[in-house]
């Protein structure tokens, strides 16, 4: 009836995959932000499906958390990203380089 | 035999969605289709039985956060699509990263629990707002203050960061 845990943990490694290239890869930081968001979504897919197999509800609290911590994350980085483009008319990283010389 | 079945439609849908927030040009399809990873998230949410953090996987994540981020990209008005680069060697390295990271993960996640095959038992009582509730204000109660705290002082540093003055 129920799911292998095995089939989450893979689920979530697939997609952090996809955050750390995304990272990697991409020269807009807006979407650099996103990718990172969709590493700590599939952080929060281990820690629930770990804390439902387990029986211990700390992991879902400790989702919450990272939840909150992840919007406060990303209203500070979007602030971040205004005043930059408010600067250098760019949201291209490999065109930011204020700390290169 | 519904469980698998929605496992499988839900993880489908977010790893081509993710597919398609990396390799989408325009930032606003890839917000798009990041919604659409969040919300096939909350339904695997949904199929281990956390009700709770499903809805808030869909209040916070797919409706706050990401109605943020949407509103930046349109705050920032980028008009012009970048231009489709030549594949350096650094994309191609940030590529190869990536796989080893993969195998990695997925190797760890099939070995390395002892428990992996067995089906995650879900209990039903597990995962809904009471149960999750009595914890966060019992045990938690101190990390949930310092969390209302770091939420504020975020604010405040989001809102002095974009001031026209200041940089």
């Amino acid at each position: 009836m129920g799911v292998p845990l095995d089939w989450y943990l893979v689920l979530s490694g697939v997609l952090f995959a996809i955050g750390v290239v995304g990272v990697l890869i991409r020269s807009n930081v807006i979407v650099i932000l996103m990718s990172i968001e969709l590493m700590l979504n599939a952080v929060n897919l281990t820690l629930v499906a770990i804390s439902q197999s387990l029986g211990d509800l700390s992991g879902q609290v400790l989702v919450f958390f990272v939840m909150s911590v992840a919007a406060a994350e990303a209203a500070v980085g979007l602030a971040i990203v205004i005043a930059i483009f408010r600067n250098k008319l760019t949201v291209d990283v490999n065109k930011i380089n204020l700390f290169r010389y | 035999m519904l469980a698998p079945n929605l496992f499988l439609l839900f993880g489908s849908v977010a790893v081509v969605a993710a597919l398609g927030m990396l390799i989408s040009r325009n930032p606003v399809s890839s917000a798009l289709w990041l919604i659409l990873v969040m919300c096939s998230i909350a339904g695997l949410y949904m199929t281990l039985n956390a009700e709770f953090i499903a809805v808030i996987q869909v209040l916070g994540y797919a409706g706050a956060i990401m109605v943020l981020f949407l509103f930046v990209i349109m705050l920032l008005n980028l008009a012009e699509l970048p231009r489709l680069g030549r594949i350096g060697w650094n994309h191609a390295l940030g590529f190869g990263l990536g796989v080893v990271v993969l195998v990695q993960l997925v190797l760890i996640g099939v070995m390395g629990t002892g428990e992996g095959e067995a089906p995650v038992a879900t209990a039903a009582s597990a995962g809904t707002a009471r149960e999750i509730a009595r914890e966060l204000f019992t045990r938690y109660a101190l990390a949930f203050e310092v969390v209302g705290l770091l939420l504020l002082v975020a604010t405040v540093g989001a809102v002095m960061l974009a001031q026209r003055k200041f940089v």
